[in-house]
């Protein structure tokens, strides 16, 4: 049998408002405090459309290649929840906002493109908080009218890992166009997926399973696994698998029917009458079009031709904000890839152990192009810059003044390195001996003597071809 | 003073403005006609005494400001506006203490020009109506004969602005609910065109049919009004931005450039002779003064009715879902098991008329079903559309009657909804095609009771609509006030 999957993907959008009003989307508010009349459904209240939310729909949908509507459909999608303050999710149902579209994802087997139905908008809805305790329900309507990107994709996944693969490369397409922030701890890109086996090569489609709201990639893999071993043993035991929906307990790892919100739905769609149909005009999608960022594979490829490691690429497009830095950084000095290795080395762990986002960091995509270059001229040292980046990172100070300061600053100057080297010559004539003879070795013990000699302000190569020179004296 | 509450709106305003009396003197002459006439006719849920009356203070110590064309003006909004300090029943059962936070913009801008609400005026459950029999809060009776039914669903708008409680008040139209009981109670009322007013804060029925807009006692005072609330909203998303025109200045046709169509499907309706008589007579002083009146074919009005009731049922039942006891409104007490709990609030909290169109609604909107319904009624609706569009090109407006029958005794129909629904049919095709009319009397009936005549203009020409219903208003005889008024 061959697993047949597909995936419906929420991500929520990055906007500062409500789809539908002026509320704040930002999470970790006090319950029920991000809410006005709108999102609460007070009598009379009205819909009023976030434009950017239209514009990072069709945002998506340009990178991933859809087909991005010049007219589509709000339509109300009636049910009752305690969450859902009026009675009915504002989605869109046909014609959703974009149509088609693929992405490809790497298998074992090459290159497989993973074919999209639709991207379309929609709202949130709240959350109800079961105090189990005290056997009630509370609701909090803050993520209420929370816009929303569905992705669908065609039923084309035949495996837990392309499955997690796709949601993975997805995931990392959306965070980095900034249409999604995608934190998966607040519920920001979470999946529904659907599930079904079928003879190997047979085209017709076996009876599914769709399991909610899985809000880690770990998750929809463990969840996928887990559906594919029910059906395969009903399968085997010639039992019919049942169309239901399923929900995954991560701590069991087990998928189990949904008690509520269950039954098949009557949610007796119509046209949105509070809205007018959403328009993408040519120019706004050619105005979208001009600010999208270049793609993944485009940036990886120009930065590694820039003559940067492979691993510290990786490094760099991993992390929010890094190749912007370093795009920064070169027009101060235009070394890519030395500044690139003072990034993987100080600048990304700082950020990281301080919890500060790189655009934010204390030290300036200038500053530490000046401590490249301070570096490259000998002006400053390896060990040196371990000594002040710390104090950069904390004070956003100037590095070269820093250095002087702090006397960091290395002598680089050669008639002072000979000078110097001159003395440790004199002062170990035994050594001098030998490496004369031929035991080169010796050098390395007399550069440390050097380094001593200069309390470390030395530079370590400057030191070595200084006594090269005085030891042929 | 004491005839304060005979000035129609604008000599009120001007009055006001020439400190003839008082804000204060306004309100006051306003709450005292509602002490005087509401026991018989009931017109109001809420009477804003101690508010109006605030309020008439605090502008009488800044005295009348010419900018703010209403200051003072005492009006009546209907209770499906959300406006601050009195709760919002929609005639439910289920709203009744519900207090909105927020205020209608048809509210505030009238608040902006110096208005002063006295009461929110009684109507049908959430506009579900043609008597005002189906409110909560008891029926609003006809001020010209208690008796008999105001109207509806804007009811007590229309019997306040007939009983002299106000010279102007707000209703809503999304079947005819504001020209319906204008021409039962003898006043004017305007339903403007779908998108001129703003809905936001009003108590939605059927979004796509909804407007909001004004009662008063001349085609002059109610163009005040219009030309106050009309206007693009962002609040709004259905709300036209197309920038207002002047309804102040209206240039009156001459009656002889002016050509007036007859929809057939409407005037070939049977009516009931006392109607009759007066709409024949409405006529004769039209083709009289020299106006050309000719027959044009609307064939798809006839599917009015049941396109209508179809499509505004459906947008109702999804519009009600949110009144579900849970984050305000009346909760059925004692049980905790989630559907329960919908169930028995619902089912106590709305009346048999809202229940009906709900059921209704869902029924057409179900899976199965919406292809032979819903969709087929939307079909209809554009057809409906296009006669309008037809009709109009072959005319300057069109004139219909507003009922077939003179106000009715409470509790004809109560029991017999679809006779109330057919009763509906010349006010729907207007609400479907979207575009304005003007509800104005033509006269009085043999029987002594008014006879109302509507005009439609197309969409967005509210100025011309309302120049020639002042052309119209010169033509017919005057109704006045009704006896009870003393």
């Amino acid at each position: 049998m061959e697993p047949v999957i597909g995936l419906e993907i929420h991500a929520q959008l990055k906007t500062k408002t409500k789809l539908f009003c002026p509320c704040p989307t930002e999470p970790g508010a006090e319950p029920n405090t991000n809410i006005c009349e709108v999102c609460t459904g007070q009598p009379g209240a009205l819909p009023r459309m976030n434009g950017k939310a239209i514009e990072l729909a069709a945002k998506a949908g340009l990178a991933l290649g859809s087909k991005v509507n010049g007219q589509s459909l709000f339509s109300r999608k009636n049910y009752f929840y305690p969450d859902l303050p009026n009675g009915f999710q504002t989605s869109q149902l046909d014609p959703p906002i974009c149509q088609g579209g693929s992405m490809d994802i790497e298998t074992p087997s090459g290159p497989k493109t993973i074919r999209l139905n639709r991207i379309h908008l929609e709202d949130d809805a709240g959350k109800c908080v079961h105090d189990e305790k005290r056997g009630r329900t509370l609701v909090d309507l803050n993520r209420a009218g929370t816009p929303l990107i569905e992705i669908v994709t065609e039923p084309d996944l035949n495996s837990s890992a392309e499955a997690m693969d796709f949601l993975k490369k997805l995931h990392a397409l959306l965070v980095r166009l900034e249409v999604t922030e995608g934190r998966m701890e607040e519920g920001e890109f979470r999946c529904d997926v659907n599930v079904s086996l079928r003879p190997k090569g047979s085209p017709t489609m076996g009876v599914r399973g769709e399991i909610k709201n899985l809000n880690s990639f770990r998750y929809a893999g463990q969840a996928i696994e887990y559906e594919i071993k029910r059906q395969t043993a009903l399968y085997a035991q010639g039992q019919p698998v049942l169309q239901e929906t399923l929900h995954f307990d991560p701590a069991r790892h087990e998928t189990r029917p949904l008690r509520s919100k269950e039954e098949a739905h009557d949610y007796r769609y119509f046209p949105q009458p509070d809205l007018p149909p959403v328009r993408v005009s040519p120019e706004l999608l050619e105005r979208i079009g001009l600010s999208m960022p270049a793609t993944a594979e485009e940036t990886a490829q120009n930065l590694l031709g820039q003559g940067l490691r492979e691993d510290v690429v990786t490094l760099l497009m991993d992390r929010k904000g890094a190749v912007g830095y370093l795009e920064e950084a070169r027009a101060h000095y235009d070394q890519a890839k030395k500044i690139a290795a003072l990034m993987a080395e100080f600048l990304l762990p700082a950020c990281q152990k301080a919890d500060v986002p790189i655009p934010d960091s204390p030290v300036t995509p200038r500053n530490l192009a000046k401590l490249a270059e301070l570096m490259d001229k000998g002006v400053v040292g390896r060990r040196a810059a371990q000594e002040l980046f710390p104090i950069l990172f904390r004070t956003g100070a100037e590095p070269e003044a820093l250095a002087r300061e702090k006397g960091l600053t290395q002598i680089s100057d050669k008639g002072a390195l000979l000078a110097l080297a001159a003395e440790v010559v004199a002062s170990h004539p035994k050594e001098a001996e030998n490496y004369r003879n031929g035991q080169e070795k010796v050098l390395s013990f007399l550069v440390g003597q050097l380094m001593r000699k200069s309390r470390g302000a030395a530079d370590p190569k400057g030191a070595g071809e200084a006594l090269i020179e005085a030891l042929k004296a | 003073m004491t005839d304060i509450h005979r000035l129609g709106l604008r000599q009120t305003a001007q009055a006001l403005q020439a400190r003839e009396f008082s804000a204060t003197d306004a309100v006051s002459a306003a709450l005292e006609r509602i002490r005087l006439t509401e026991p018989r006719i009931g017109a109001c849920v809420t009477v804003l005494g101690e508010s109006a009356l605030r309020e008439a203070k605090l502008l009488d110590e800044s005295g009348p400001d010419p900018a703010r064309p209403l200051w003072g003006v005492p009006l009546a909004v209907k209770d499906v506006f959300d406006l601050k300090g009195a709760p919002t029943t929609a005639g439910s059962r289920l709203l009744e203490n519900y207090f909105p936070a927020f205020e209608a913009t048809v509210v505030e801008r009238l608040r902006a020009a110096g208005a002063i609400f006295v009461s929110k005026a009684n109507c049908d459950e959430f506009a579900m109506g043609s008597t005002t029999e189906f409110s909560a809060y008891g029926p609003t009776k006809n001020p010209w004969d208690p008796a008999l039914v105001p109207g509806g669903s804007s009811g007590g708008s229309a019997a306040a602005v007939a009983a002299l409680q106000v010279p102007g008040a707000m209703g809503t139209d999304t079947g005819g609910s504001i020209r319906q009981p204008a021409a039962l109670c003898g006043c004017v009322g305007l339903k403007p065109t779908y998108g001129r007013v703003s809905r936001y804060g009003i108590v939605a029925f059927a979004s796509s049919l909804d407007q909001a807009g004004p009662f008063a006692r001349s085609v002059g005072d109610v163009a005040l009004l219009l030309s106050v609330i009309a206007g693009p909203d962002g609040k709004d998303s259905t709300c036209s931005a197309r920038p207002v025109d002047d309804y102040l200045n209206l240039k009156e046709p001459k009656a002889a450039d002016l050509t007036l169509g007859l929809p057939d499907a409407l005037w070939s309706a049977g009516f009931e002779p006392s109607v009759d008589e007066a709409l024949s007579a409405a006529k004769k002083a039209l083709t009289d003064a020299g106006v050309r009146l000719k027959s044009v074919s609307m064939p798809n009005l006839r599917y009015s009715v049941a396109t209508y009731y179809i499509l505004a049922a459906a947008e109702a039942s999804s519009n009600l879902a949110r009144y579900d006891g849970v984050r305000y409104g009346q909760r059925a007490e004692g049980d905790p098991e989630l559907v329960a709990l919908y169930r028995r609030s619902r089912s106590q909290g709305l009346g048999p008329e809202v229940r009906r169109r709900i059921m209704l609604g869902t029924f057409v909107l179900s899976s199965g079903y919406y292809d032979a319904y819903f969709k087929k009624a939307a079909q209809t609706r554009r057809l409906i559309l296009g006669d309008y569009q037809r009709a109009l090109g072959e005319c300057d407006y069109l004139l219909a009657p507003v009922t077939s029958i003179p106000a009715w005794p409470l509790g004809s129909f109560t029991d017999d909804p679809l006779t109330i629904y057919q009763l509906d049919m010349m006010t729907l095709p207007l609400n479907l095609a979207g575009g304005p009319g003007l509800s104005l009397p033509a006269g009085l009936s043999s029987a002594g009771l008014p006879v109302g005549v509507q005009l439609w203009g197309p969409s967005f020409g509210e100025a011309g609509l309302l120049s020639a219903g002042a052309l119209l208003e010169r033509i017919f005889p005057p109704v006045g006030p009704p006896p009870m008024a003393g």
